[in-house]
């Protein structure tokens, strides 16, 4: 035996071994994870341009729908050119240009903690605490003069958080639309957030009376306000839409865009 | 072997489905089947999966010490999961964005693991990739079945073309809700199993206990 086993090879050997003999056993589990790791890392890191462009198109797409310019089969990122992304202080309102605009997003997302600040009052659900500053866009009128700004909002609803935006008008408290691009509510319940009929209920509405004060309002009864600030809850959503309540009256008030807004009517931006 | 390539192929779709007779893989049908083009998608992973990590697995099966091969045979379906996973991301994004973590599921697919263990451990490479594409389809079979019933009834549409047009659109159907949740595949497909083993008597199981009569005295 041992005469043959010298003239064959290392790996005809090895592969002669009894396969439950302990050293097969552990060169075996060895080479397998190496071979498995690279071909997952393989994989994972050639494909990874193509997953990051997807994920930037499809929140982009998600912009270009909220502010209404959104065409099937249209170019999206040329599209998306028109608008201009800012890096926005939330507590000041004003834009900072502390931050480059290609990389903040993944600044953003890296839990820093220079960029998060605790919240006393967390109506919606943030986790008790909030991103000191936000990316937003502008779209202007061929002019030069601002027609919409796209602001991102999230907040929980009843199983999930929901990502999305909110477009305003120029004057800082017409909605023009509100869609969530992330979200996990009931489906045919909660999930109606996604339903364009429902969506098309926020155009026109308006966040604050003419004293100022945040009328907005997502509830199965109009507010004593009106209707300009009542949005039907969604039937048999009761807590989703809460969620949707708190989250845009949170963003939309003081911790939210309130010091943008007051600027953004003033005609400072 | 007795079995030939095409009863190999044709044997799972219903005389030995994964689902229906083997009650396999019944989690991953309750969660994808709310919409067909996503019980599709769901179906052809599985199919991949199974198919090439029953070649894998069959391949290596002589040198597989047998102390460790369910883990040698975890590590292969993993592997071959996150590829499948990463490739959605990249070429199929919003269908990825809808399956979510389902796609990391496949690796916890009975089917996956049952087939690996049950067939490729014992058998050729080629024998153990039409087996695993035989049951990925038994498997798909049974998800297109319940995601029709699911999908038509729970939104009134069909591969997202609305047949039905529902209340919340406008229309006149009101869309049975239940359906859209996971608890309604597990009543269609009990229906589908019983549907199946009333046309075919076989596939019933035999009874474990039998209920004697007893004279009284």
């Amino acid at each position: 035996m041992s005469d043959t086993n010298a003239n064959k090879g290392f790996i005809r050997r090895f592969l002669d071994m009894p396969p439950d003999s302990t050293v097969k056993t552990v060169t075996v589990a060895v080479v397998l994870c190496l071979v498995a790791s690279m071909v997952v890392s393989a994989a994972a890191v050639s494909l990874r341009p193509v997953q990051d462009l997807n994920r930037l198109r499809d929140k982009q797409r998600n912009v270009l729908e909220v502010a209404g310019v959104y065409e099937p089969g249209m170019d999206i990122a040329e599209a998306f050119s028109d608008f201009e992304p800012h890096v926005l202080e939330l507590a000041t309102g004003e834009f900072t240009d502390q931050y480059e605009i290609d990389t903040f997003e993944e600044l953003a997302t890296s839990g820093d903690p220079a960029l998060v600040r605790a919240l006393d009052e967390d109506p919606a659900g943030l986790g008790g605490t909030q991103q000191i500053f936000q990316m937003v866009y502008i779209l202007r009128d061929d002019a030069g003069a601002i027609d919409k700004v796209v602001l991102p909002i999230e907040g929980y609803g009843l199983w999930s958080t929901l990502y999305g935006f909110i477009a305003l008008e120029e004057n800082g408290n017409d909605i023009y639309g509100l869609q969530f691009y992330q979200q996990g509510e009931t489906p045919g319940l909660g999930a109606e957030v996604d339903n364009p009929r429902w969506k098309a209920l926020w155009n026109g509405k308006k966040l604050r009376d003419e004293d100022g004060a945040l009328q907005i309002t997502v509830a199965k009864q109009p507010p004593a306000a009106g209707q300009d600030y009542y949005i039907d809850a969604l039937a048999g959503a009761t807590l989703t839409s809460r969620g949707v309540d708190n989250l845009v009256r949170f963003w939309m008030g003081e911790q939210g865009y309130g010091p943008f807004l007051e600027r953004l009517k003033a005609g400072e931006i | 072997m007795a079995q030939t390539r095409k009863s190999q192929l044709v044997d799972p779709l219903i005389d030995n489905n994964p689902i229906t007779l083997q009650v396999l893989g019944i989690c991953s049908a309750l969660a994808v089947t709310s919409s067909l083009k996503v019980a599709l998608v769901m179906a052809i992973a599985v199919t991949l999966v199974t198919a090439f990590s029953s070649m894998f697995i069959s391949m290596l099966r002589n040198q597989i010490p047998s102390s460790i091969r369910i883990i040698v045979q975890m590590v292969i379906i993993a592997s071959l999961v996150i590829v499948v996973d990463q490739l959605l991301k990249a070429y199929a994004y919003e269908i990825s964005k809808t399956l979510s973590v389902f796609v990391g599921l496949i690796i916890t697919n009975c089917i996956v693991m049952g087939r690996a263990e049950a067939f490729a451990m014992s058998n050729p490479p080629v024998a153990s990739f039409v087996d695993g594409i035989g049951n990925g389809a038994g498997y798909g079979l049974i998800l297109m079945v319940v995601g029709v019933i699911r999908e038509l009834f729970g939104s009134g549409s069909l591969f997202g073309i609305t047949i039905l047009p529902t209340v919340n659109n406008g229309g006149w159907y009101v869309p049975n809700g239940l359906l859209l949740l996971p608890p309604s595949a597990f009543f269609v497909i009990g229906l589908l199993i019983w549907a199946i083993r009333t046309w075919k008597p076989g596939q019933v199981e035999e009874r474990e206990y039998k209920i004697q009569s007893v004279e009284a005295h």
